[in-house]
């Protein structure tokens, strides 16, 4: 379970959100909306733990992230709004080398499984810079894939990406959420998701006290 | 975790390796600008050698610095190694190795050749390679510091020298003074006990205060 409780985020001198409170339970989805500024990507990354919150805590099963340290970090995946893959190296060599970072032994033919599912076989083998946006961001999506963590952080996952991965997102969504899995996700689109529970997080500009509201989609 | 970091950031410099190549290009050219600009007196050159080819070196690792950790924040590969299940530590520990691997071990093989240009001895020749070999991690270790703290900044080229140059006065004071008291026919070995010291300090300190670098330079 995450629990945030009183987050609050100061950028140079602005208030971005002040008392953001939600909780999260297995197999749930929280959308994260609001107009551009309004502190997505901050709240995100405090989620992460890259960033600091100015008051409030983030809380990972009971205990502070900073304090649970890397025992969250394994339960965690984070996808921002950088893809995160290495130009030089092919999805295949940045797959694998992602897995291993996060601690887990992805053999080829594993790694050759995911990058098939977002539908980058055939180019596994080609270095990233040679791949469209999209499909950059679609190398980036295996890692979705790959991964057995419990908590996904997804920063404005459907950008650049066409009709068919965007069906793809929710499909990986969706089958993580019937695993027990949680996710966040930063985004402007509504998603079509055929299992798990759903809410909603819209975050305004600027006004504090305004600045958050909550609601449940039946 | 540590072998993935080495192997991948090896991996990379192979890919470019023009990066790799001229950091040591522009050491081998400063280095033999000096014999050129100052003509053949064997005696003046022999005693400026060390000076010089330390020199050089201090200001080629400087070119490498720029990139440890650059690239990979640019495109987001580095908030993905903060939020692996790892200690930094280690993350940056590997960092760390790959960079002297790659930037500092070609210049440190290639130092003897060079030496032969300033008409250095032997004996000295060997010093001067052991005096690399010892100083040039601490120079990778101090760097990173400096490297992660300019981390994003605009400018963060020259800030980088400003910040670490000083802290390699320490280096660049033993290790040319090494390869001196071989010049002059003294034990060199107080010069490099003095640089080992340097190391061991460098290695437990560096990789601690470049997590907290980044830590901060990536909120």
């Amino acid at each position: 379970m995450l629990e945030v409780m009183n987050l609050g985020c100061v950028r140079g001198h602005r208030t971005l959100f002040s008392d953001v409170n939600f909780k999260i339970k297995s197999g749930t989805l929280l959308q994260l909306k609001g107009p551009n500024g309004s502190g997505k990507t901050s709240l995100l990354r405090i989620v992460c733990g890259l960033m600091a919150p100015e008051t409030g805590e983030v809380r990972w099963e009971g205990a502070k992230i900073r304090s649970a340290g890397e025992e969250y970090s394994r339960n965690l995946t984070y996808l921002g709004h950088r893809n995160g893959i290495k130009e030089e190296l092919s999805s295949l060599e940045n797959l694998r080398i992602a897995a291993g970072l996060a601690g887990l032994d992805l053999s080829r033919e594993k790694a050759q499984e995911a990058l098939k599912q977002v539908g980058l076989l055939g180019r596994e083998n080609l270095p990233a810079r040679f791949l469209s946006e999209g499909q950059r961001r679609r190398s980036a999506l295996a890692r979705l894939v790959a991964c057995t963590t419990k908590l996904w952080v997804l920063d404005e996952v459907l950008a650049s990406l066409d009709t068919a991965a965007v069906k793809l997102v929710e499909s990986l969504i969706a089958g993580h959420l019937s695993n027990g899995g949680l996710a966040i996700v930063a985004t402007h689109h509504d998603l079509n998701l055929s299992a798990g529970s759903f809410e909603r997080l819209e975050l305004a500009t600027g006004i504090p006290g305004l600045a958050t509201s909550m609601e449940r989609p039946s | 975790m540590f072998r993935w970091i080495v192997a991948r950031d090896l991996t990379l410099a192979w890919r470019r390796r023009a990066d790799v190549l001229s950091t040591l290009f522009f050491f081998v050219i400063v280095v033999s600008l000096f014999p050129l600009g100052i003509g053949p007196e064997s005696q003046l050159l022999r005693t400026i050698a060390p000076g010089v080819v330390w020199v050089a070196a201090l200001l080629a690792s400087m070119l490498s610095l720029n990139r440890v950790f650059q690239n990979d924040y640019q495109d987001g590969t580095l908030e993905q190694m903060l939020l692996t299940p790892q200690p930094l530590y280690l993350v940056v520990m590997g960092k760390i190795v790959a960079q002297w691997l790659v930037s500092e071990v070609p210049l440190v093989l290639i130092a003897p050749l060079i030496g032969v240009q300033f008409d250095l001895p032997t004996d000295t020749l060997v010093v001067l390679f052991i005096s690399l070999l010892i100083g040039t991690p601490i120079l990778s270790l101090i760097g990173s510091v400096g490297a992660a703290l300019t981390l994003g900044l605009r400018g963060g080229g020259v800030l980088i020298a400003l910040l670490i140059l000083p802290l390699y006065i320490p280096v660049l004071i033993f290790g040319a003074g090494a390869v001196d008291a071989s010049i002059i026919g003294v034990s060199p070995q107080a010069n490099l006990y003095l640089l080992g010291a340097l190391l061991a300090i460098s290695l437990i300190f560096a990789p601690w205060a470049t997590s907290a670098a980044l830590r901060i330079s990536l909120e």
